[in-house]
């Protein structure tokens, strides 16, 4: 077993990016990303990582670059939030669809205007359809493990598709948890180096990057979609491996009591811990609550989502963005469109909530099921609403 | 590419849609682009090459008799050529459907 150490969640990213081995980082600091990126800054500075730092002007630069590095064959990593996610989505699309496996950290934070540098997952679902594989850690350990997770998967050549580690901005990547850190004996033969399937070389000149005519544009398209839906196996075939090296067994859709509830709590990210003591506290009075944890927003586990959750009378979903215009938040979007083909299902019922960093405890998880419950009873079968907004 | 862009299958297309043969441009039809297409009057041409310089898709070829010769696979029929031959020696025309 490896070492526990207590320590920010953001140096402990970057630590495991160091222990990935990766050849280029390149990034732009903004707040709440600055601890990852600044450690490893640090880390090449003292020679203790063997990479290029590349200081850039811009976070469509920052990703840029790693689109250049990774078709070279270079193993290359970016982190950023907010601003700098919506300045660099032009770049998003374009390292799927070139099939570059980046690995990217983005410390979740709210959207301007207004300023806030404080978390939701408004940055994350702005480029929700950016064809990357998007992973949500619930806490310090999850964003630590998943750094090689996700190199290990994206670099697969079954895979072959960048991939994104959400972690809330301050409420993790700021804290200090104890974190299990892995040997470097066991990482390197759990991540062997990269070995691309096609790359920038001279001996074998390719070209990337091309323009598509409507005659093969629509192909070029069905084939990334596939590849996205085809990574599910592999995602759970790399959770498998990870598990069995480390004890630590990951899956799309993670439940907590919620095999026998009749209302399920639905959330993603470090919402997690903070609703499992909610429905402790629940249970405690008798009630039938229990919490399914969305891991992997992409490709949308359909599947595992309707295994952990069709025998509930009813969802609560907890979204932390906003989709403004629209059928309430996203995460409940989704989930309602994979129950639409069950002719019995669930009553969804969805809350916005903790936009801009507001706290959500777990009593206010409490008072959304409350008034869940309360609002289904009374016929209401189409609830949404922004918890907890001042009239 | 080896083929047409209308008859590659999704699922015959390289990982990222990479193209392995560097230099596929040239198989680009642009020619169909045109609606006018140069024709040239040998005996007015004083081989001063003003097309092949001014032509903007290099479509000009000199010819073993001297002739700057248009290559129809690409012209797009913009009739710069036409404008800059200082004798007159390039008309537009209009080009038929091909049979």
């Amino acid at each position: 077993m490896g070492k526990r150490v207590g320590m920010e969640v953001s140096i402990a990213a970057a630590e495991a990016v160091k222990q990935a081995n990766v050849d280029v980082i390149s990034a732009y600091p903004i707040t709440p990303q600055t601890h990852v990126v600044e450690h490893l800054s640090e880390l090449v500075a003292n020679g203790e990582l063997d990479a290029e730092f590349f200081c850039v002007e811009s976070e469509h630069s920052a990703l840029s670059v790693c689109v250049g590095s990774e078709a070279t064959g270079a193993r290359s990593f970016t982190c950023t939030s907010s601003q700098g996610l919506a300045l660099m989505s032009e770049i998003t699309y374009i390292a799927s669809a070139l099939r570059l496996p980046i690995v990217m950290i983005i410390a979740n934070r709210a959207l301007s205007a207004p300023i806030s540098i404080w978390n939701d997952h408004s940055d994350v679902m702005s480029i929700r359809d950016c064809g990357w594989i998007q992973f949500f850690a619930e806490n310090g350990q999850d964003v630590y493990d998943h750094v090689f997770i996700a190199y290990r998967l994206a670099e697969d050549r079954n895979v072959l598709l960048p991939a994104i580690i959400n972690m809330d901005g301050f409420t993790l990547s700021h804290v200090i948890e104890p974190i299990e850190f892995i040997e470097q004996e066991k990482i390197d033969r759990f991540l062997p180096p990269y070995q691309p399937v096609h790359r920038l070389h001279p001996d074998r000149p390719v070209s990337m990057g091309g323009i598509a005519l409507p005659p093969i544009f629509t192909e070029t398209k069905k084939a990334h979609e596939v590849a996205l839906q085809g990574s599910m196996p592999k995602i759970l075939e790399t959770w498998k491996a990870f598990g069995d090296m480390t004890g630590r067994y990951y899956q799309p859709v993670e439940t907590y009591k919620a095999e026998d509830a009749e209302t399920i709590m639905v959330i993603m990210g470090s919402f997690g811990e903070t609703a499992s003591a909610a429905v402790d506290l629940m249970r405690e009075e008798g009630r039938s609550v229990g919490l399914a944890k969305i891991r992997l927003w992409r490709p949308f586990p359909f599947e595992a989502f309707k295994q952990a959750t069709l025998h509930a009378k009813q969802l609560v979903v907890i979204d932390r963005a906003i989709s403004i215009g629209g059928p309430g938040g996203p995460v409940a979007s989704e989930v309602k469109a994979a129950l639409y083909g069950e002719p019995i299902r669930p009553v969804v019922y969805n809350f916005v909530a903790g936009l801009g960093g507001r706290d959500v405890s777990p009593s206010d998880f409490i008072k959304m099921v409350d008034k869940a419950e309360i609002e289904i009873e009374e016929g209401n079968r189409e609830g949404y609403e922004i918890y907890g907004v001042r009239e | 590419m080896t083929k047409p862009d209308s008859e590659w299958k999704w699922k015959e297309l390289p990982e990222g849609t990479v193209m392995l043969e560097p230099g596929n441009a040239d198989q680009y039809r642009t020619g169909d682009w045109k609606t006018l297409k140069p024709v040239l009057n040998k005996e007015l041409c004083i081989h001063c090459g003003l097309c092949y310089i001014f032509c903007p898709d290099s479509s000009y070829n000199l010819d073993a008799e001297g002739y700057f010769i248009v290559n129809l696979f690409y012209c797009k029929g913009c009739g710069i050529c036409a404008k800059e031959c200082p004798t007159g020696a390039i008309t537009m025309v209009v080009e038929e459907e091909e049979k």
